[in-house]
């Protein structure tokens, strides 16, 4: 006899059947809304179910669907689906475009486009997103000119960040997106100072910090979930647990032993579980959420629950560590399938019609990217003037960087 | 004019601040209802509440992050790290986040914050709370790095420090904390009292940064040094009888080439004296930027007395800690070289 230690290990690997027999899943509209004051003891049901709202037949079903009400809803659904067409529409665009060499870089998030649509329409102005660079979608959602977008992909005089960031690690503070690091978890703690100096200085605004499943493992998600837990400020602490951080499947990030969510209950946070891939059930949550937190009844946890589609970025290849078919198994299903099967039950949409749609967005994101590759790509980069890697350094430029500067002969 | 000792300028800077400004706010671990432990806060928590002056969870990571957010929302937080020996697990924090959010968000966020850090030897805390990691602030573009000398000096860049538009690093000197040091081992302290940088205003007054200060003039020699290390300089000048100029660099980024540059080219020589690390320590840069606009003037390469390549020990504090005899040598070298 010896001692032992484990090495947790995916369910499948390439060339094995997907297999997502250890989720256990509870059928939607099962679970209550509970009051906005839930404290973290309350909330374990909810941190270790999940809650759904559309059934297998794309049905609105359960309290959590009575909670979204009806006033304004179909309105809301229709441009969520529009939304997420089209971050879907740029996602396999930007991809093509990097394989063409028109940009260094770009990370898909799809499969992953609910909870960024629905996410975000439920802020208001002053919010502010602390996102990873898979939350293009907050920013689709916002109503972020492609202009912007395109431009930093594409790194021409479009780009708000004059080619300092990486294509994906965008910056918009009035669009409520705050600036992307590229490391791994530092935002999640910043959002909480953000929401404690939101209340400080007497405004009714909230945070929200954005996290995936791996990066759960980070020094400042847990330094995060320890401040939020003791001065209880409003930021909503959202998981995207996509299944897959690179080829470290969410176990790794020690996501077999516990769900995400509960995790938030061990540090004494109310805590709850949702379906990121249906759209409704993204919606009702954050509204329920972002009351809770701008009604000053403290922080909430939301892990989303979700698959990553693609790979993790254009340098990831994902077929060399999972079943090719996974994503296809994944047994939540395609946010964009099952809100449109939903529209269609509501008499609001048709085959016709969403296959006319997603040819219109198409259309309008082929020619925004279009515009914006005329101003140069990386295959016919356009000048950008070096002297802004000098500027911003600090308020004012120091002599030391205007010495550098003129050496640069910038 | 109130005599001041470091630590009570140090409060003052932040009561004046706390006074003048609401979006100051000042967090740490103990800084709160015990006002710290070296008391540099003490009293500031009854004065202004709980919401502007309160402790922290023991994370470094998160004093810093919960900074930065504050910041970037419009606060001005002046946050406390209890040791700059504990500032390891904020590195990150402080170096990949707040010292770049300006430049990466191209201006849409900037981070105004202030992250006080008592620095140094000389007051058997052994390896773990003695150390001077001024360096590894400036090697970081978007960081400002300040280290006072005198209670007049820490409050006027203190004050200077929260009101700077970009975030600052502000080192204090824990040597000379609580008194003056005459630059001789294992001095005990006394107060500041009747000592003429002891004197400090009451009320608001600025330092400005990135501007060094003559702190002796002199002919002979130029002798850069910082923080306590200003007093083991003067102690050597003294007992070595030479017309050495001594600089107190105050700001060591961006650091004021001019001062230096204008001293050392009328000394023709230099020595440079540290508590931190040799290798790749700030002499290392200070000895490369005299070197480049001062070769043909230096009549003796430039010498250097810093902390040893070695962590910081307990028992051999003395030893360790760079003192009047090892420069009274170098500067002996340097003159007759």
């Amino acid at each position: 006899m010896s001692v032992k230690i484990n090495f947790p290990t995916p369910s499948a690997r390439p060339g094995d059947i997907p297999d997502f027999s250890n989720y256990k899943f509870p059928d939607p509209g099962v679970l209550s809304v509970p009051p906005l004051e839930m404290t973290a003891e309350e909330s374990r049901e909810y941190a270790n179910s999940l809650i759904r709202v559309l059934d297998k037949e794309g049905n609105a079903v359960g309290p959590w669907s009575d909670y979204l009400g009806e006033e304004g809803l179909e309105d809301a659904l229709l441009q969520g689906l529009r939304d997420m067409l089209q971050m879907r529409a740029i996602d396999a665009r930007m991809l093509n475009a990097q394989r063409q060499g028109k940009t260094t870089f770009y990370l898909q998030c799809t499969g992953e486009e609910a909870i960024g649509c629905a996410f975000q329409k439920q802020l208001h102005p002053g919010d502010m997103n602390f996102p990873t660079y898979r939350q293009q979608s907050l920013l689709v959602a916002s109503g972020y000119p492609l202009k912007s977008l395109f431009g930093q992909y594409y790194q021409n005089e479009n780009d708000p960040l004059s080619g300092r960031q990486l294509p994906t690690l965008h910056s918009a503070k009035d669009y409520g997106f705050f600036t992307i690091s590229g490391n791994l978890g530092t935002q999640y703690v910043q959002a909480v100072g953000w929401a404690m100096a939101a209340a400080l200085t007497g405004t009714d605004n909230i945070s929200a910090a954005w996290i995936g499943d791996g990066a759960t493992a980070s020094n400042d998600y847990h330094s995060a979930m320890v401040t939020a837990a003791v001065y209880k400020p409003p930021v909503i602490l959202n998981v995207v647990n996509n299944q897959w951080a690179i080829s470290s499947f969410s176990g790794i990030a020690g996501g077999s032993a516990s769900t995400f969510a509960s995790r938030g209950v061990g540090y004494g946070i109310p805590s709850i579980r949702v379906d990121g891939n249906d759209f409704l059930a993204v919606m009702a949550a954050t509204k329920w959420a972002t009351k809770r937190t701008r009604g000053g009844f403290g922080p909430v946890v939301i892990e989303w629950v979700t698959y990553r589609v693609a790979a993790h970025s254009t340098s990831d290849d994902a077929s060399a560590y999972r079943p090719k078919e996974e994503a296809e198994a994944w047994p939540l299903g395609d946010p964009v399938e099952r809100l449109k099967q939903h529209l269609i039950n509501r008499g609001k949409w048709s085959e016709a019609r969403h296959k006319q749609g997603v040819a219109e967005i198409m259309d309008e994101v082929i020619t925004a990217q279009k515009e914006s590759e005329a101003l140069g790509t990386f295959l016919n980069p356009q000048y950008l003037s070096p002297s802004a890697i000098f500027e911003g350094v600090y308020e004012e430029m120091p002599e030391h960087l205007k010495r550098q500067r003129q050496d640069m002969g910038a | 004019m109130a005599q001041m000792t470091m630590i009570e300028a140090v409060r003052s800077a932040m009561d004046v601040m706390l006074e003048k400004d609401p979006k100051v706010i000042v967090m740490g671990e103990d800084v709160g209802y015990f006002g710290g432990v070296f008391r540099c806060t003490a009293g500031l928590q009854k004065k202004y509440g709980i919401e502007r002056v309160f402790d922290t969870p023991i994370n470094e990571s998160a004093i810093v992050g919960m900074g930065v957010g504050m910041a970037t929302q419009g606060m001005r937080p002046c946050v406390e790290v209890q040791f700059a020996d504990y500032m390891f697990p904020a590195y990150d924090q402080i170096t990949q986040e707040a010292a770049r959010i300006r430049h990466r968000s191209a201006g849409q966020f900037t981070c105004p914050m202030v992250i006080r850090m008592p620095t140094g030897g000389g007051i058997f805390g052994g390896q773990t709370h003695s150390q001077s990691p001024e360096a590894l602030f400036t090697h970081v573009a978007g960081l400002k790095v300040v280290q006072p000398s005198s209670p007049l000096d820490a409050k006027g860049l203190l004050i200077a420090a929260i009101e700077d538009p970009d975030p600052v690093i502000f080192l204090e000197p824990k040597r000379i904390y609580n008194g003056p040091f005459d630059g001789h081992h294992d001095t005990k302290s006394v107060g500041w009292a009747g000592h003429p940088l002891g004197e400090v205003p009451e009320g608001y007054y600025k330092t400005p940064l990135a501007k060094a200060s003559v702190y002796r003039e002199g002919e002979a020699i130029t002798i850069l040094a910082y923080g306590t290390m200003v007093y083991v300089a003067e102690a050597a000048v003294k007992e070595a009888e030479v017309d050495a100029e001594i600089i107190d660099l105050r700001t060591l980024l961006p650091l004021d080439l001019e001062t230096i540059v204008a001293s050392v080219q009328k000394t023709r020589h230099c020595m440079i004296l540290h508590e931190g690390t040799r290798t790749s320590g700030f002499g290392a840069e200070l000895i490369a930027e005299v070197q480049e606009a001062c070769f043909y003037h230096l009549e003796a390469p430039i010498k250097r007395v810093t902390g040893w390549d070695a962590p910081y020990p307990h028992a051999q504090e003395w030893d360790y800690f760079p003192g009047p005899k090892r420069v009274i040598r170098a500067i002996k070298e340097t003159l007759e070289a």
